[in-house]
Formats: C-alpha cells, sequence, structure tokens
C-alpha cells in the first residue's frame, strides 16, 4: 500500500536539483529525498513533497520555489504535500550527507547512535571543525526543528547536529 | 459518523493545539536560552500536527470551514482538549510537569492510533510520533534533573507534579464519540493505556526521587468542554487577530 520508492521524471531532474532547503541553502531538496513524485500529466507537473517534521516551515517555501523553478523551464506544476510514508533521514543521499557536513552540521548517526548520543552522552558525532569525537550534547533542540545542539570539547566549536528520524 | 469523526479528531487535535500554544508563550521567557528554544521546538511540531489533524477535520465535516475557521473561531465551550493542557506556565516545574505527564500520554496513544483503519490519522500517527518520542526524552529528562537536583528544585517539581495529577486520569476517559468511533477500528481505546500510563510515569518519578501523588480525586470536563478558568484568557491571545481583524491574512 505505502510506496517508498520515489518517481521522479529525469528530465525533470535537473530543474529540481536547483531547488534548496530554504534552512539549509547548501542542500538541494533532491539530495534532502523530500520530493517523493514528479511526473508530467496532460503537460502539467505533479509534484509530491514531504515534510521533515510536522511544523516545517520550510515546506511552503519549498512549494513555491519548485514551482517558480518549474515555471521558469515553461512548466506548469501542482504541488501535493503528502505524509505517507513519512519522511526519515535515511533518505538524505550521500551527496546531502556530505553537503550537510561541509556545512558544518553534523548528519544523522544510524536510529542507536543517536540514542546513545542524546540519552546515554556517548561521543561518537563528529565535530564539524576539527572531526574530533570528543563531543557532547547541550541541548537536543536546536535552530530548527531537525536539528541538535551539540559542542566540541577539544576545539570548542559549537554545532548543529542533524536528528535521526526514523 | 461524519460528525463524530470530526468531534473525535477536534478530541486529539485540541490538545495539541492548546499545549502548543502554551509552550508558544516560553519564546523569549525560557528559564535558558536552550530550554526556551526546545520548548517552542515542540510547540512548532504540535502545531504542524494540528494543522494535519484539522485540515482533515475540515475535509470530513466539508461545511466550508477552513483549518484556520476551526481553530481560531470556535468558542471556549467548543474546545474539547484535556485541563491538563490548559494548565498555565506557572514555572518551569510546572512546564515541565505538565509536558511529562501529557509527553507519556501522546506517544502511548499515537503508538495505537498508527493502527488506525482510518489512513489518513494512522499517517499522522507514524509521522508524529517520531517527533513526540523526542518531545518524551526531552521532559523526561528535565523531570529527573530537576527532581534529583537541588533541594529547591526537587521541591518545586514535586509540587508541579502534586498539583498537575488531578488532570492526569481525565485522559483515560471517554465521550460518546470517542466511544463509536472506537467501535469502528479507527479510534484509540485510551482505557487499556491506563495502567501502562501509570506504570511509566511512576518509574520514572522514583527515579527522579519524586514521590508519585497518592491522590485519587481526579478533575474532568475538558472532553465535554467544561474547562478551568485558564482557558478563556489563553483563547483571548489565540484568537484575538481574527476576532480584532476578521478574515485576515498572514
Amino acid at each position: 500500500m505505502i510506496k517508498t520508492e520515489q518517481h521522479i521524471d529525469q528530465k525533470l531532474f535537473p530543474i529540481l536539483e536547483q531547488v534548496s532547503d530554504p534552512e539549509i541553502p547548501v542542500l538541494s531538496i533532491m539530495e534532502m529525498g523530500v520530493v517523493r513524485t514528479a511526473v508530467i500529466k496532460n503537460g502539467v507537473v505533479k509534484v509530491q513533497i514531504t515534510p521533515t517534521y510536522s511544523g516545517c516551515p520550510a515546506m511552503d517555501v519549498i512549494g513555491e520555489d519548485i514551482k517558480k523553478a518549474l515555471k521558469e523551464k515553461g512548466y506548469n506544476s501542482e504541488i501535493e504535500l503528502i505524509l505517507a510514508p513519512a519522511w526519515t533521514t535515511d533518505w538524505i543521499t550521500p551527496k546531502g550527507r556530505k553537503a550537510l557536513e561541509d556545512y558544518g552540521i553534523a548528519a544523522p548517526l544510524d536510529a542507536e547512535g543517536d540514542k546513545s548520543v542524546l540519552l546515554d552522552g556517548k561521543r561518537l558525532v563528529k565535530c564539524t571543525n576539527c572531526k574530533s569525537t570528543n563531543t557532547r550534547l547541550v541541548s537536543q533542540f536546536g535552530s530548527t526543528a531537525c536539528k541538535a545542539q551539540f559542542q566540541c570539547d577539544d576545539c570548542q566549536e559549537p554545532f548543529d547536529y542533524f536528528k535521526c528520524l526514523k | 459518523m461524519k460528525e463524530n469523526l470530526y468531534k473525535y479528531i477536534l478530541g486529539i487535535a485540541d490538545n495539541s493545539l492548546i499545549l502548543g500554544q502554551r509552550l508558544g508563550e516560553l519564546c523569549g521567557h525560557g528559564p535558558s536560552l536552550e530550554t526556551d528554544i526546545a520548548c517552542t521546538n515542540i510547540s512548532l511540531d504540535l502545531f504542524g500536527q494540528v494543522r494535519s489533524y484539522y485540515q482533515y477535520a475540515a475535509k470530513i465535516i466539508g461545511d466550508g470551514r477552513s483549518e484556520d475557521d476551526i481553530a481560531m473561531l470556535r468558542k471556549e465551550r467548543e474546545y474539547v482538549n484535556v485541563l491538563l493542557v490548559e494548565q498555565p506556565n506557572t514555572d518551569f516545574a510546572y512546564t515541565i510537569g505538565r509536558q511529562f505527564l501529557f509527553d507519556v500520554y501522546h506517544f502511548l496513544f499515537l503508538k495505537e492510533l498508527q493502527k488506525s483503519h482510518d489512513l489518513t490519522l494512522s499517517a499522522i500517527a507514524i509521522k508524529s510520533i517520531k517527533e513526540v518520542s523526542y518531545h518524551q526524552r526531552f521532559s523526561t529528562d528535565w523531570v529527573k534533573r530537576l527532581g534529583d537536583g537541588t533541594a529547591e528544585s526537587h521541591q518545586r517539581m514535586q509540587d508541579a507534579i502534586d498539583s498537575l495529577w488531578t488532570y492526569t486520569d481525565e485522559l483515560f476517559h471517554q465521550t460518546e464519540a470517542d466511544k463509536i468511533i472506537i467501535s469502528e477500528g479507527i479510534g484509540v481505546d485510551v482505557t487499556v493505556l491506563k495502567s501502562v500510563y501509570y506504570a511509566t510515569v511512576s518509574k520514572i518519578l522514583n527515579e527522579s526521587t519524586l514521590k508519585v501523588p497518592e491522590s485519587k480525586w481526579f478533575q474532568k470536563g475538558g472532553k465535554e468542554g467544561i474547562h478551568t478558568e485558564h482557558l478563556g484568557y489563553l483563547l483571548s491571545d489565540l484568537q484575538y487577530m481574527q476576532r480584532t481583524y476578521p478574515n485576515m491574512e498572514w
């Protein structure tokens, strides 16, 4: 019943790749995995996007940005927000994870690792500045819904950690 | 059927709306930057979930009312949230106590709602429970820190739990609409969650060196629209813009 695979028309891929997450500008929405469907039907592009977090205020902007980007290439589009299947951090592509790290946001660990760092204070998250794992959780909630705040005890750099969502 | 399902959805959504509004009041007023951001993040998650519920409720009732109308333009007696979530942010221990007592319930509730025969409700539950598991970690962590902290923080946390305890039993109360929706395999039979709820809460209170209140006298009424005096003030804040400038848009 629930399809987890994406349906993206290859023609549209380069256009959608240009649209970035407004809160993490280095990351395209394709790398983020929020676009689930983009197909052309009767001359109109049907796009389905799924929110990372329910209250993510970026979703409205992302929808508008997709419309604008498609319009510039001559496509009319309809955007639909879908909840199922629910987004997971596993959908962030390897390229996306690299972009996050380069931008200064530690990429999500797996579910077990996430629990260990948030609950048991284990030091597994790598500092985005000096790569040390001598880091600690400052707060489970950060500058946006998807992030936690960390600090490195070696170089003292404060940084965001993208929380694991499964 | 339509009317009952509509009422049932409001019963879930109003809890999140009112709690989200209470947490939002702390924006810029939290005891530290981290807790301030945490409370408003949780508020944002709850509002996000609320939008999904009200959008669905608007579709079900189909009388032209939008999600915003449902959220903003009802009268006090038409809100069916539990009394627990409308209690004020008296101090940080109350904020955390209220959150903790609700989060434990919310998580257990969503776990069951995931199995609902209604595909929209189950999709919202599957999405929300991931967020709520973070809320529960946050509030549990703070109950322990305050309970097992200084003599002052311990006393305040105990006072908050003692005072809020009277509102916990209502979480397991069922309205007539609830019973019908449960019999259709859509709703969650909350009465079966009660023993797990109190066991979980008691375990964490014990770990936090706090006493589990013994009082067996419980307040109820919110689910039937009969509220404590706090809700009216909260709504006057929440609804101010729509009441003063009807139909205004952001």
